[in-house]
């Protein structure tokens, strides 16, 4: 492949166009485990699968889905420690705009910010692109919205994405049950719904995690009990 | 004599009634020389948000220039407009970042913030914001503002009683005033219009 050529430095295009370090990174996302995040008319959900290494793992101590502000949350697919830096990066930016502005940053202002670090490690020297792609959450004066972030900077806002090693059929599913005017509890249930159609083995409150802000713009993680609960109701 | 009274100041804000008004005097001294009796210290950011330099004229404009710089930039990143609250939290922290060396002028900001409710502040040249309900003054005249002020205000005013009050208490002050005076200006700001004036006091 004349690609192949071009594909050690990051910052040199190939022939074709193609920066051949981001294409590599898009697929360590879709090897990663399943994410998805729709936005209902009064909030938005997101959740991902949780399959732990082994079972000695204490998945109480695991934490996929994260905060970066009190109003938005965000859950990656790709590598785990990548998606780390990047909301380390993120809560840093979002403080920084309280101290200027003493206001809380708008959602679409801090997923710029995100995806902006990104771009910079596709052009920068010595670095490698961010293995993640990251759905990001929140609820401001706006109103609910929903992020995708991709490695090599690009974002995009979506009523309903999927990410990972299931994507085309979870969105494929999305797109037959994504309603307009749907609820936050309906959006729960066509999550798990989603989850649960490429889920290799039986779903539990275990293996899945799910966050969701409505409108008192508080993003929180469901616990166990409660993911429970919302499973029972999609049985 | 003191750097912020080099050029000579005054300047008023007053909250009425769903409106709110800024007031100035016109002239620009060199010590006790006059040298220009248009000089503008009220600026406009956008229409429901004005900022008022009191101090060394010079800091005063690079000021003003900045500010409007940094608020370009917002209105084109965050598509709207920066509410008064969010755009003194920005000059207060575009002030301390000179905390050692810092510009010798003394803001007054006014605006109509949610649901176009009053918002009038003040603060020092090292960006203390202070915030009033009622108003705030600033400048080489604020001594005698904030007497003329205090015995004046009343709340909630109509837009035209409190032209009116504002006007005579700007007016009275100057008077005291040597290094202030040559006239005023006046923006009166409602939801839906903005009103400019220039009053004429005594040209001395």
């Amino acid at each position: 492949m004349g690609d192949s050529q071009y594909s050690f430095s990051l910052t040199t295009f190939s022939p074709s166009g193609k920066l051949v370090q981001i294409e590599h990174a898009l697929m360590a996302v879709g090897s990663g485990q399943t994410s998805l995040g729709i936005k209902a008319a009064n909030g938005v959900v997101i959740a991902t699968e949780k399959k732990l290494p082994s079972i000695l793992v204490d998945e109480a101590s695991v934490q996929k889905i994260q905060l970066m502000t009190p109003n938005i949350g965000v859950v990656y697919s790709g590598m785990g420690p990548d998606s780390r830096v990047l909301v380390r990066k993120s809560r840093k930016q979002a403080q920084q705009y309280y101290r200027l502005y003493k206001e809380t940053i708008p959602v679409t202002q801090l997923v710029r910010e995100t995806a902006t670090v990104m771009q910079e490690f596709t052009q920068s020297g010595g670095v490698r692109p961010f293995g993640v792609s990251l759905l990001i959450a929140g609820f401001d004066d706006s109103g609910p919205q929903l992020y995708q972030v991709d490695p090599s900077g690009s974002y995009f806002s979506w009523k309903a994405s999927a990410m990972g090693k299931n994507v085309s059929n979870a969105k494929t599913f999305l797109e037959k049950r994504y309603t307009e005017d749907m609820e936050l509890d309906d959006a729960v249930h066509t999550a798990l719904l989603t989850l649960k159609e490429g889920f290799e083995g039986q779903i539990s409150s275990k293996n899945i995690e799910i966050g969701l802000i409505s409108t008192d713009r508080k993003f929180r993680v469901l616990t166990p009990a409660e993911i429970e609960d919302y499973l029972a109701e999609v049985e | 004599m003191s750097i912020f009274e080099y050029n000579g100041s005054a300047l008023v804000a007053m909250v009425g009634k769903n409106c709110f008004a800024i007031a100035s005097d016109r002239r620009l001294g060199v010590q006790l020389q006059t040298v220009a009796t248009d000089f503008r210290r009220i600026y406009r950011i956008h229409d429901k948000v004005y900022i008022g330099l009191s101090g060394l004229a010079t800091d005063a404009q690079t000021l003003y220039q900045r500010l409007v710089f940094r608020h370009k930039l917002y209105q084109l990143r965050e598509e709207r407009d920066m509410k008064p609250e969010t755009f003194a939290s920005l000059v207060s922290a575009i002030l301390y970042e000179k905390r050692f060396g810092p510009y010798f002028c003394q803001p007054v900001i006014a605006g109509l913030g949610g649901d176009d409710q009053p918002f009038i502040c003040t603060m020092d040249c090292l960006g203390a914001k202070e915030l009033a309900k009622d108003f705030v003054v600033s400048g080489s005249a604020s001594e005698s503002l904030y007497g003329a002020c205090e015995s004046m205000y009343k709340p909630d005013m109509e837009p035209e009683e409190l032209f009116e009050n504002i006007s005579q208490a700007l007016l009275a002050s100057v008077d005291r005033d040597c290094l202030s005076g040559w006239g005023g200006h006046v923006f009166l700001v409602t939801p839906t219009e903005v009103q400019e004036r220039t009053l004429k006091g005594r040209m001395d």
